[in-house]
């Protein structure tokens, strides 16, 4: 008979070592032919696919217990996929949680890329759904994967062609494919595109894990990351009217709120942690109060 | 006249386990040359084709293509991504069932774009003109370019699939059944189409059907196919109007009179 | 005179497989030659084997034995062995053929038929085009006609188009097998004078002509093919 606290525990961050060894090789595969999809064993996680088992199995691999863990959702700290990742994380591993993007070592995300810029020694986790950007038009894995091998990428204009053709625009806005290090055509997650630009040549390190796809890949520091498009179709990014109501940022992501049920909305950062920081510098926007009238 | 041939097959066979697909077949091909390879169901007509145009891999013998710098390569030994360079730009197939060769869930537009977008085209006017021209010339109405080949008659997705082909100006084109399973009156406007475009283009083609008729209208030459063996091959008026081996007289004289 | 062709010890038999492998000899040893600017016309009984013969030299019937040598180009091709594309080749450019029927390509009209064979030598389409219309104008089918496919066309209509399609060109060699048999008085004169015209240009004629008159009018000598008969060698 054993007394309640010697119960075997977790093993730290979850995974046993071998397993996590099995992902850092598949890890450092990826990061050695940036953009391709290195298959790995992906294990059950105790939460259901589609709730980020990829990039928690990524986060938990590279975790140490120096490692101060930020995790977003949408860009925001507080939703529920970060909010149950971040305490799953901080019981397995015991690691330091923020949401400061500034304080963190180790972003785990899903659909954003923090609006600050990511410094050298900071990695970005990515939960990937469709790891595949070809399956759109072509469907079978066997002839996606010598397509890349190939490099035979025609196919991927052939959606852009689509979108123009019946949106006159290349009307795709997230999960907007790029190619990286000149050679692979990847699928950056769904991301909006607005975050497209952020990828290229940033100075953390990035890696996108999708757990019921079995893929894990890879953008190192400092690659090209290109945008496709055509010649008389550049690509752009989303433009948004008006400035964060909240905090009055500009060229940052908006989501919409809805305030009431007669129309009344407006425009906020997706990214919460920039927005709030933006308010505690004293920038207020339109519809925002400033922090040291909300405190009275 | 050109020189030297377009394509060498020399002794090619395909074996099923203890079947033969097709044994011991050589011909040359020229530019410019239309061969027609007949026989019913079975005698190995789709899979000696299937094999010189290395969709199939053969167990005996070898298919040698004149490449555009003059050189010739054995098709076996070539790196796939050449080959597949090639079947995308100096080659086409066109398949029976159009849907085979098409994407169906892609408009018109694009799916004659396609390859150009395969070869780096990166200029979308272009492209789109360009695929409008083409749609044109295989008598598709422009206002059908956004639409999608399964809006489509089977006639009309038998011409979109030529022209998805023809849009990187082959050099040789493949043709299994093209006219099979489409009404009478619009075979007869395909068969017209291909020919003169076949003519204009002045393509090499090699094709497979079991329609003399066809046979006699697109092809210069033929080869009589029977249990996995050429058994005869000649001009294709030579092998109709003077049938030699016996099984190429019942062929003959078995077509309907209208 | 130049003979552009010559038929040496050309023998040709049918093997029916359906019928039991029955063996059909047609003709042996035919011997005989073109003149340039003469009109050679192959005489003799139905069933002698003239078609056959006119056949073989268009290549559109295979050999048994012997040669048939055509002046193609520079060279002298023996078309009893020649590959198929050098015969369409000696088609293209050195022999042409006056079928007894039109062979009807749907959707393609009368003009452009008649067109074909020199827009096939590289001539532009608009010039042979140009050229199809004067022969036809000149053989009395109707204006109307021209841009139709002669599918419907009544057998002398079919066969002037066929007339104008092998006249088009100016080949060295010009076989023709009865073509003016369907056609009326008028007509027969003016395919008469026709081939008056491509005597003087110096072309070889070898036909087929049962019409008495018109043979009398146009045969320089005629070639008895009675005297080829296998069968009659046979019994």
């Amino acid at each position: 008979m054993t007394s309640a606290g010697n119960l075997a525990t977790y093993n730290f961050a979850y995974l046993d070592e071998q397993t996590k060894r099995m992902i850092r090789r598949a890890i450092l595969k990826a990061i050695a032919i940036p953009g391709y999809q290195v298959p790995f064993a992906s294990r059950e996680m105790p939460m259901p696919y589609g709730w980020g088992t990829g990039g928690v199995q990524v986060t938990a691999s590279i975790l140490g217990p120096d490692d101060t863990l930020k995790v977003i959702d949408q860009g925001a700290d507080d939703t529920t996929n970060a909010v149950s990742i971040r305490a799953f994380f901080q019981k397995v591993a015991n690691v330091k949680v923020t949401t400061k993007t500034g304080e963190a070592t180790v972003i785990q995300t899903r659909h954003r890329i923090p609006e600050e810029p990511l410094t050298e020694g900071q990695v970005l986790v990515y939960q990937v759904p469709i790891p595949e950007p070809l399956r759109f038009l072509e469907p079978r894995e066997t002839e996606t994967r010598k397509m890349h091998a190939l490099e035979e990428y025609g196919l991927m204009h052939v959606k852009l062609y689509e979108d123009i053709a019946r949106n006159g625009h290349i009307a795709t806005t997230y999960a907007y494919p790029v190619k990286v290090g000149e050679r692979y055509v990847m699928d950056p997650s769904p991301i909006p595109k607005f975050d497209n630009p952020k990828m290229h040549r940033s100075q953390a390190l990035q890696l996108f894990g999708a757990g019921r796809e079995k893929r894990i890949y890879a953008i190192p520091p400092h690659t090209e990351v290109v945008s496709l498009d055509f010649e008389d179709y550049p690509f752009e990014i989303q433009k948004f009217e008006k400035p964060c109501a909240l905090c009055g940022a500009e060229n940052v992501y908006l989501d919409e709120v809805v305030l009431d049920d007669k129309g009344g909305r407006m425009f906020v950062c997706s990214d919460t942690d920039h927005c709030e920081d933006r308010r505690n510098a004293g920038h207020v926007g339109e519809l925002g109060v400033a922090q040291t009238e909300a405190a009275e | 006249m050109n020189s030297q041939p377009l394509l060498k097959v020399s002794d090619l066979s395909k074996f099923y386990g203890g079947r033969i697909g097709c044994t011991k077949v050589s011909f040359d091909l020229w530019p410019g040359e239309v061969l027609a390879i007949v026989g019913e169901s079975g005698s190995g007509k789709t899979t000696l084709l299937n094999c010189v145009s290395t969709r199939l891999t053969a167990d005996v013998g070898s298919v040698e293509y004149r490449m555009r710098d003059g050189q010739f390569r054995n098709l076996a030994t070539m790196a796939e991504a050449e080959r597949r360079f090639l079947m995308r730009t100096d080659w086409g197939f066109v398949h029976q069932n159009p849907a085979d060769g098409l994407r169906m869930t892609v408009s018109a537009g694009a799916n004659v774009g396609e390859r150009l977008m395969a070869i780096g085209d990166r200029h979308y006017g272009q492209i789109r003109e360009t695929a409008g021209d083409w749609l044109s010339r295989v008598e598709i109405g422009l206002d059908r370019i956004d639409d999608q080949p399964r809006a489509f008659s089977g006639g009309m997705r038998q011409r979109l699939q030529i022209a998805r082909n023809l849009v990187t100006a082959p050099r040789l084109v493949f043709m299994d059944e093209p006219t099979g399973g489409l009404d009478v009156s619009v075979q007869a406007r395909l068969l017209d189409l291909i020919r003169g475009l076949v003519q204009d283009l002045g393509l090499a083609a090699i094709v497979v059907t079991h329609d003399l008729a066809v046979a006699r209208l697109l092809s210069h030459r033929m080869m009589v196919m029977k249990d996995g063996q050429v058994i005869e091959h000649g001009l294709t008026d030579r092998v109709l109007d003077d049938p030699r081996e016996p099984y190429t007289q019942l062929l003959v004289s078995s077509i309907l009179q209208v | 005179m130049p003979t552009p062709l010559v038929v040496s010890e050309v023998a040709k038999t049918f093997t029916m497989h359906l019928r039991g492998g029955t063996r059909l000899p047609v003709i042996a040893n035919v011997n005989f030659a073109a003149t340039a600017g003469q009109c050679s016309v192959l005489g003799g009984p139905s069933g002698a084997g003239k078609s056959s013969i006119l056949k073989m030299v268009f290549g559109n019937y295979s050999v048994d034995t012997g040669q048939i040598l055509v002046k193609h180009r520079d060279q002298v091709i023996d078309l009893a062995r020649a590959e198929p594309r050098q015969i369409l080749e000696v088609r293209r450019e050195t022999i042409g053929y006056v079928s007894q029927f039109l062979r009807v390509v749907p959707r393609i009209s009368a003009l452009d038929i008649v067109a074909e064979p020199l827009a096939q030598e590289g001539v532009e389409m608009e010039d042979a085009r140009a050229r199809a219309a004067d022969l036809l104008s000149r053989l009395n089918l109707p204006e109307e006609l021209w841009a139709l496919p002669p599918a419907t066309f009544s057998g002398g209509e079919q066969q002037r188009v066929n007339i104008a399609r092998g006249f088009i060109t100016s080949h060295s060699i010009l076989l023709l097998d009865e073509p003016t048999a369907s056609l009326d008085a008028q007509n027969r004169d003016v395919v008469i004078e026709m081939i008056e015209e491509k005597k003087r240009a110096g072309t070889a004629l070898l036909g087929i002509f049962h019409d008495e008159d018109v043979r009398t009018r146009i045969a320089d000598h005629v070639i008895d093919v009675s005297k080829f008969s296998a069968r009659e060698l046979a019994a």
